[in-house]
């Protein structure tokens, strides 16, 4: 674990503490949180309260191999429900709870990042991919008679999919370290700000803020420190894309942030890499050595005179929220990650009050690319006005899962044909707060305009695709148990009202709902998206609202259509069959 | 601050000091602005509760995060907005368990005071039902988790001396709660543990010995009631002319008949009952068929066999209104402890391995003149719609009645705290 900078206070280290601790015994006891409290001066129950806040740490041991089974919807399609008995049943466990020997510990996690490789689990934080009962058994067997887990396992593939557009790549093109930061010494900070401008580049985390206007505004405000944060948490299901990007070009993503740094005249980088990607921690490490040593960090970075920047990793420790920029600079700073208030921004006071950036790591990688191969070479893939290209991670019911990188202006039913879609019906853009769109919007292009008022679609950079033999309703109830789940809880329409449609969803599904309740879920979803505090909130509904909309000849066989009282879901014959068989 | 800026709320013009907070801002110019986790002196404010939220520049903001600006136009009470803020306070109810006639703070209590202000009578959210504990363990004061909304006040403004946090969030979702640090909140001194409670805006934070003069039951609304009469509404002598009688019918399907005994409980007043309604299909009555449409069904009971199915849609059909009375009726009440068994195993359990019956004649009986069995019981709600609920075990008679009338004359009532059996 490498050190914080020595600016940063004592309880930064809180998130490093814990993960230690939890690798060491499995799990924190009281002990160990009176023992920090003390040293940090503060009470038990705030450090307990971090503690809790994290789905990774533990109060009671998780077994010697903690396993994480990955619960998204697109795992649900591809067995997770026969993995999960497999795991059960070898490992002696029940989902939820440590088997009585102390071996293994069986728990559901959201999305892992992998959904190209479903079904995957964690076990002690290494992934292992495309599961099937056999090799349960087989990985379950292995450990018990004393296996090393790291034979166990390889790295996932990458899954880059190459498209036919591969001559105008952007990201997945070669790559030399170095070759963005080295133009640094011919140009300005404006300069870069320019550049970003001039190519449009807007936040690829999915709020898609204009990259520049950002860095502008960071690099107005005076302060003594400032800090550039790579946003690594990419916590949305289905989406995967940073993944390949931190396994593929982890320089190209350093570079991105030293430019950044440049620009906005920051020293200090850190990357928030959510704690389900640990496998790729070293990897990411040793290219931040290997820059250190490169001269590309560190003082008077390729010959720039007082152009200092170092970077360090800071592991997440599982939850969605961290993912929101002011939660994860809570985080970071050692408190339970709970969104900030819009009272500053990062800009202004982020992390330890200083001017802070954030950026998703595909933004920061671009940037980098931006930089390295100039405006004009960078505009000439994708749209006038959308220019460059995108990373997609494709999953669902395809027969070419992976992640896509592919030029504004692409449009779906291309993109559905690229990656082998089986009989597409529904399809989740931009993970679960994103949009849904249905198969007859298939000729809608993906591309950034939609901000000018076009019907284009802006794609976060994931793309769920289920056919037509796919519940929606189970869908859609996936999406919201993940919502509920993952609210930090601070605010009452997110909190309460995503377990409020939930409760309405199941009462949906189980055909126990009428027209009344779907006109409820709209109008509370209306209610509950302008009242949150965070994004979060805000866009948890989105998608259900839109699907009511779209898919309503779906929803009406759930409901009881004629209005004459009676409940749908109740079947008599279904009702009687048990006590049918006693007829002589 | 300093300058003075003008801003418009609701259409009307104001001077107000820039950079003031919009809540007290709009406060000074007697323009209230609903909000529950609002502390002045917490800075930057909590935005947690999120029932300030107001359209400023035509965007959904919380009044208490937002600075007032030169030219900001804040809407604060058009329709969309007071339904959107009684609905995060109706919210905080259906996620609690908010029991006013047992509460310390009722009286006294921020969210009541705003339920009441925004004129929440039910919420139209389901109750959640969450488990939630009241905390014993600390020493000077008692938590009541129930009662809680997450304002995070405590959080940020209780510290000890030595100026360490005693409540801090644990969990987060719907799971999330206020803990408490047994070791710093020993060191509380009873004034600090009294700024506690106050400063809580709802009753979760109740100082031991201190909070309550009146125990309950004997303070002054579990006593009395602004309806004394309440039965006596439409006396026989000056009844009004013309008043059309309802016609009321009633079914007890898987119930024990409890609930039509509570019905009967109102006694002598039924005498003056026959002179509001008249009853169709009921076992009060005997009458077995329906002979008309009826204003009300009230349902005792859930549904175990095809024929209370049957009934229930019977029901349905004739009656405007139809109404689940009691516990059996709203979830399955007693009956349901079979849900949890498989048919065929009660039944053989009941007719073939019981030590009472002869080995080897016996019989499930089945029988076309038989009901047929379900394979577990069925609340009302779950085969047709119910429109309203009275729960208990039984309801009390009061209880039902004053219901009744509700829903067909739409008299107003109020329940005693005598009058309810749901424990
Ligand atoms: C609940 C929530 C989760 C988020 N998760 C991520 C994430 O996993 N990765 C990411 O880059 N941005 C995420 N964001 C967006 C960030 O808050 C922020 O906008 C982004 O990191 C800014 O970088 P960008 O401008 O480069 O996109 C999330 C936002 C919200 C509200
Ligand atoms: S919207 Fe949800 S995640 Fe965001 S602050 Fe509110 S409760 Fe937390
Ligand atoms: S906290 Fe307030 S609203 Fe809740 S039960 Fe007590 S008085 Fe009623
Ligand atoms: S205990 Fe009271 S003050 Fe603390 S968060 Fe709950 S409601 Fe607010
Ligand atoms: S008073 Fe503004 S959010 Fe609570």
């Amino acid at each position: 674990m490498k050190e914080l900078f020595h600016l940063e206070p004592a309880r930064s280290s809180l998130l490093n503490r814990l993960w230690e601790l939890q690798h060491q015994h499995g799990f924190i006891s009281d002990h160990d949180i009176t023992q920090i409290a003390a040293e940090l001066q503060i009470s038990s129950v705030e450090v307990e309260g971090v503690v809790s806040f994290y789905h990774f740490f533990h109060r009671q041991p998780s077994g010697k191999y903690t396993i994480y089974l990955d619960d998204s919807i697109i795992a649900g399609y591809k067995g997770y429900h026969r993995i999960l008995e497999a795991f059960e049943r070898e490992t002696g466990t029940t989902l939820g709870s440590v088997d009585r020997t102390g071996t293994f510990g069986l728990f559901r996690t959201p999305c892992i990042g992998l959904s190209d490789q479903s079904p995957a689990a964690l076990i002690n934080f290494r992934p292992f991919t495309q599961l099937n009962v056999i090799k349960v058994k087989d990985i379950i067997q292995q450990l018990r008679s004393g296996a090393d887990i790291d034979q166990l396992y390889q790295l996932p593939p990458s899954n880059v999919c190459n498209t036919p557009y591969s001559a105008m790549n952007i990201f997945f093109r070669s790559y030399t370290p170095g070759s963005a930061v080295r133009e640094l010494a011919k140009c300005q900070p404006d300069d870069v700000i320019r550049f970003l401008r001039e190519t449009n580049l807007s936040g690829r985390g999915g709020a898609f803020y204009p990259t520049w206007k950002k860095w502008e505004a960071c690099r107005s405000y005076q302060a003594d420190h400032k800090f550039i944060v790579c946003n690594a948490d990419e916590g949305e299901p289905g989406t995967f894309k940073d993944r390949v990007l931190l396994q593929d070009l982890p320089g190209l993503l350093i570079e991105g942030m030293i430019i950044s740094a440049f620009a906005v005249g920051a020293q200090y980088g850190i990357i928030y890499l959510r704690g389900e990607y640990g496998w790729l921690q070293d990897q990411i490490q040793k290219t931040i050595d290997d820059f250190n040593e490169l001269g590309l960090l560190g003082s008077n970075i390729s010959g720039i005179k007082g152009f200092n920047f170092q970077v360090r990793i800071q592991l997440g420790a599982g939850a969605y929220v961290c993912g929101e920029e002011t939660a994860m600079l809570e985080s970071m700073e050692g408190h339970r990650d709970e969104p900030r208030t819009k009272w500053f921004y990062p800009v202004e006071k982020g992390y330890l009050q200083y001017p802070t950036i954030v950026n998703n790591v595909e933004t920061l990688c671009a940037a980098a690319r931006i930089v390295e191969l100039g405006v004009a070479e960078y505009n000439k893939a994708g749209l006038p006005g959308s220019p460059g290209t995108k990373l997609i991670s494709v999953s669902g019911d395809c027969n070419k899962p992976g992640v896509y990188e592919l030029p504004w202006g692409i449009t779906v039913a291309e993109l559905l044909e690229l990656c082998n879609a089986v009989d597409p019906n529904f399809i989740q853009v931009s993970g679960p707060s994103g949009e849904c769109i249905s198969i007859s919007e298939k000729f809608r292009r993906i591309s950034m305009l939609d901000l000018l008022g076009k019907p284009d679609l802006r794609c976060g950079g994931s793309f769920m695709i289920f056919n037509k033999d796919r519940e929606i309703i189970d869908i859609l109830l996936n999406f919201a148990s993940f919502f509920k789940q993952e609210s930090c809880g601070i605010c009452t329409p997110c909190r309460s009202g995503n377990f409020i449609i939930e409760r309405k969803l199941e009462k949906l599904k189980n055909k126990l709902a009428r027209q009344v309740d779907i006109d409820d879920i709209v109008n509370w979803g209306h209610i509950i998206r302008s009242t949150s505090r965070c994004g979060l909130g805000k866009t948890s509904c989105n998608s259900l609202v839109m699907a009511m909309q779209k898919f309503g000849g779906y929803f009406d066989t759930l409901i009881d259509k004629k209005e004459n009282g009676q409940i749908a879901g109740f079947n008599m014959d279904e009702a009687l069959a048990d006590y049918e068989q006693y007829k002589s | 601050m300093g300058e003075m800026v003008n801003i418009k709320i609701d259409g009307k013009s104001f001077t107000v000091p820039e950079g003031q907070n919009l809540v007290a801002a709009a406060k000074n110019n007697g323009i209230f602005i609903p909000s529950l986790c609002y502390f002045e002196h917490i800075d930057p404010p909590l935005g947690t509760c999120r029932t300030c939220t107001c359209k400023t520049d035509g965007k959904f903001q919380p009044a208490c995060t937002m600075e007032v600006y030169d030219g900001l136009t804040v809407e604060v009470n058009t329709p969309e907005l007071l339904d959107m803020r009684k609905s995060l306070v109706e919210m905080m109810f259906s996620e609690g368990n908010h029991f006013c006639p047992s509460c310390e703070k009722s009286g006294n209590c921020d969210l009541q005071h705003m339920a009441y202000e925004l004129g929440i009578r039910v919420t139209r959210f389901e109750h959640l039902f969450k488990d939630r504990l009241i905390d014993y363990r600390p020493e000077r004061i008692i938590m009541e988790h129930n009662r809680c909304i997450k304002c995070k006040r405590c959080v940020e403004d209780v510290l000890t001396d030595d100026g360490k946090k005693v409540f801090t969030y644990q969990g987060r979702g719907n799971e999330t709660f206020v803990g408490i640090d047994y070791q710093e909140e020993k060191k509380l001194t009873e004034e600090q543990a009294i700024a506690a409670m106050e400063l809580c805006p709802t009753g979760a934070i109740i100082v031991r010995g201190v909070s309550m003069a009146q125990p309950f039951g004997e303070r002054e609304f579990d006593i009395h009631s602004e309806q004394k009469n309440f039965s006596r509404r439409f006396p026989k002598s000056n009844k009004p002319a013309g008043m059309e009688k309802k016609v009321l019918a009633t079914a007890s399907l898987a119930g024990c008949f409890g609930c039509h005994m509570s019905m009967l409980d109102i006694d002598t007043e039924l005498l003056d009952l026959v002179e509001l309604i008249t009853f169709n299909k009921s076992p009060l009555t005997d009458i077995k068929k329906f002979t008309g449409r009826c204003h009300i069904g009230l349902i005792e009971g859930g549904c175990c066999n095809a024929e209370n199915i049957e009934t229930l849609k019977e029901f349905r059909n004739m009656c405007d209104i139809l109404v689940s009375v009691g516990e059996c009726a709203v979830w399955g009440g007693l009956p349901a402890m079979r849900n949890t068994i498989p048919l065929s195993e009660c039944l053989e359990e009941a007719y073939l391995n019981c030590a009472t019956s002869e080995q080897g004649a016996n019989l499930v009986p089945y029988h076309e003149d038989l009901p047929k069995l379900l394979d577990k019981i069925y609340p009302c709600h779950e085969i047709v719609k119910i429109d309203h609920f009275i729960p208990g075990c039984p309801p009390s008679a009061s209880h039902i009645w004053k219901s009744v009338k509700h829903l067909l004359w739409g008299e107003e009532y109020s329940i005693l705290y005598s009058e309810f059996k749901y424990d």
